[in-house]
């Protein structure tokens, strides 16, 4: 750290921004607070609560995993003509959820954000647990989950090959792409941290399990500067890699031709509310996380501030695509566009339509006052409405325009069964469920980026300030 | 083949691994010595430490650091890494099989009309081989990362020091190698003492 870059975090300190990270803190101090959550602090009783609440929920995806295996996808409620329900729901909101991570990590870091620096290894998690929940649902929507295999293209006895010009085959490509990256990403980032584990750990089974995964690091300067080199590459290749994402996603809905779906606007109206609902994510898991391990020093306001302009910002470009979807069924004057937005805002689902806006597009609004920007618990609240809303969105987009397409004989409803809730609910478990794992067993907080911004003097350091004339 | 890959991987000229060299030094060296290590409390003082093990005629040497230090790389004389050669090398494979798998299937191994499109669509190509391009680049940053470092290494001398934890908390750490020709075992020790470090110690193989 040199100097000067002290003085611009302290400058932050004098100016009315809060800090990134609180005054005072050493390489040392930041070190030990963060491992010791891992280490040497009891568990909150709080997180077995927590944990035991997560894996229940969990549970119960397991057995409705059973069940569905054992009678396939007639327990949910899609039929024809709504064949995509919940199963499609899910997976686009938890794949949505996923994209703040790699933003934070990567497109910050590119973009040389400071702040990104505490909340940056959390939601790499939040990213990864996200895609692991997301990926279930297409997996069980085959049908026949146990030939999902089918989908990437391997040789085989059939000899035949995925249909590469259909975007649901470019879905299983880019969905895993993305989880493979996101690993290595996140896998990177932890390498120097867990070295720090491995000689911290008191514990000879620690000291082995840390020590087998930091694969020997020892923070020599050729090593710092190849594994610079590549996390910084990687952040550039992941940026791209998250915004093609959820525009292959939106394909799959916009390269159809049923009303509701197939609209240019798709892609960059789908990537906003990704992230928009991923910025809400790690604000509803980084305001308990900070609480309950007292980690306010490292997560500060301006964290909580910055997260919370960014998801005005895409909460905006996620009403506008609302706004460009209504315009378009108007301007395009195509009769089964015009219908479509009308069914979708007065039909039987309607009220859905209502809350959407309610939690997506006038609840951010309060964002614009600082007062609610400096209110953690308005934060809170606000971050997990837009949850709701982002599910509520997808909900409509999927389920308001296929129960009533072209053909008015075939029209129906589309209501879920205790078996799509058991799924959602069950996945929320899983993601929570891996996250209280994380939370425990690996520094939730980038040590080594830590120590680039802590700012303190070190105590230990007098011993040796009598060199000063060496200098 | 094999040449290659030994000399993209080659020990040689590299400071840090592979067994000592011929030891220069007469008699003086205890056995399996692989060098000196110095322990500093702060960045500044491992930074001017640097200069002046290589202006004393010093050159295979390495430091350790708790965080990533731009200037040291350079500092201690080692020269850019290769990890983006192979990042670009890894995307430019990715492309070529991502575009070529689809190619080779939809084209030549089994054509299947589907709604009249070409065989050879090539827009419709364009997602799967944007993803293969990433997937092959990141791939390779993360392996090439782990090859050039030589990890994982369970094992390196340096973790026989007991105080070489801290370089993974708040301390920074210099250390000189045996197989250094300008090296002998009581005056570097004695040299490296001179650099303000707070701990100086030999470095068992």
């Amino acid at each position: 750290m040199t100097p000067a870059d002290q003085d611009s975090n302290r400058a932050d300190v004098g100016s009315g921004t809060p800090p990134v990270i609180a005054p005072g803190h050493t390489f040392g101090s930041v070190t030990d607070k963060i491992s010791a959550i891992v280490l040497t602090r009891k568990t909150p009783i709080g997180w077995w609560f927590g944990f035991l609440i997560a894996f229940a929920l969990m549970n119960v995806m397991m057995v409705a995993i059973t069940y569905l295996f054992v009678k396939g996808t007639g327990i949910w409620g899609i039929n024809i003509p709504v064949g995509w329900g919940f199963a499609i729901v899910n997976f686009v909101w938890w794949i949505g959820i996923g994209h703040a991570g790699t933003l934070i990590s990567a497109i910050l870091l590119l973009l040389k954000q400071t702040w990104r620096t505490s909340i940056n290894r959390f939601a790499e998690a939040m990213t990864l647990f996200a895609v692991a929940c997301a990926g279930i649902f297409p997996i069980i929507h085959t049908g026949r989950p146990w030939l999902a295999y089918w989908l990437f293209p391997y040789p085989n006895t059939m000899g035949v090959w995925p249909q590469f010009r259909s975007p649901l085959i470019w879905d299983v490509f880019a969905v895993s792409t993305y989880a493979t990256v996101s690993l290595l990403f996140w896998y990177v980032g932890l390498i120097p941290d867990l070295a720090t584990l491995r000689d911290r750990s008191q514990s000879p089974i620690g000291r082995v399990v840390y020590g087998m995964l930091a694969m020997g690091w020892r923070g020599s300067a050729r090593h710092w500067h190849r594994y610079e080199t590549a996390y910084l590459l990687l952040a550039g290749l992941a940026t791209p890699l998250v915004v093609s994402v959820h525009t292959v996603v939106s394909f799959d809905f916009s390269v159809g031709i049923i009303p509701g779906w197939h609209a240019t606007i798709f892609p960059p109206y789908f990537v906003a509310g990704a992230i928009y609902s991923g910025f809400a994510m790690v604000m509803t898991l980084s305001i308990p996380l900070r609480k309950v391990f007292g980690l306010e020093d490292f997560i500060t306001m301006r964290h909580l501030q910055n997260m919370a302009k960014i998801m005005l910002a895409t909460g905006l470009i996620v009403a506008y695509g609302y706004g460009i979807e209504l315009f378009m069924a108007w301007y395009s004057g195509n009769e089964f566009e015009t219908f479509m937005i009308k069914n979708r805002i007065l039909g039987p689902y309607g009220w859905i339509w209502f809350l959407l806006v309610l939690c997506n597009v006038i609840t951010p609004q309060f964002l614009w006052l600082k007062r609610v920007r400096n209110s953690v618990v308005g934060l809170f609240i606000i971050s997990i409405i837009v949850n709701i809303g982002m599910w509520f969105e997808r909900f409509v987009i999927i389920v308001t325009s296929l129960h009533r397409d072209f053909l008015p004989s075939s029209w129906d409803m589309y209501v879920p069964t205790k078996w799509d809730w058991s799924f959602f609910v069950g996945t929320l478990g899983l993601f929570f469920s891996l996250m209280f794992l994380f939370i425990r067993f690996l520094p939730v907080i980038s040590i080594f980026e830590m120590r680039t911004i802590a700012t303190g003097d070190d105590p230990a350091s007098a011993d040796t300030k009598d060199m000063g004339g060496a200098a | 083949m094999k040449s290659l890959l030994e000399r993209f991987v080659s020990r040689g000229g590299k400071p840090e691994f592979g067994t000592p060299g011929p030891r220069v030094a007469g008699g003086e060296l205890p056995a399996r010595l692989f060098g000196v290590i110095a322990e500093f409390a702060n960045a500044e003082d491992l930074l001017h430490a640097v200069p002046k093990a290589r202006k004393e005629g010093y050159q295979v040497m390495e430091a350790y650091t708790p965080y990533p230090i731009e200037e040291l790389n350079d500092a201690i004389g080692h020269g850019p890494s290769r990890v983006p050669v192979l990042v670009l090398l890894g995307g430019i494979v990715g492309a070529l099989f991502g575009f070529g798998l689809q190619y080779w299937t939809s084209v030549i191994d089994y054509p299947l009309n589907i709604g009249g499109r070409p065989y050879n669509s090539w827009v419709s190509f364009i997602p799967i081989t944007f993803e293969c391009t990433i997937l092959f680049a990141g791939l390779a940053a993360v392996l090439g990362m782990l090859v050039l470092n030589r990890l994982p290494m369970p094992y390196h001398p340096v973790f026989s020091v007991p105080r070489f934890q801290l370089a993974s908390r708040d301390r920074f750490f210099l250390m000189i190698l045996a197989r250094d020709p300008h090296f002998r075992a009581g005056d570097t020790f004695r040299f490296m003492e001179t650099l303000g470090a707070s701990h100086v110690s030999d470095v068992e193989d």
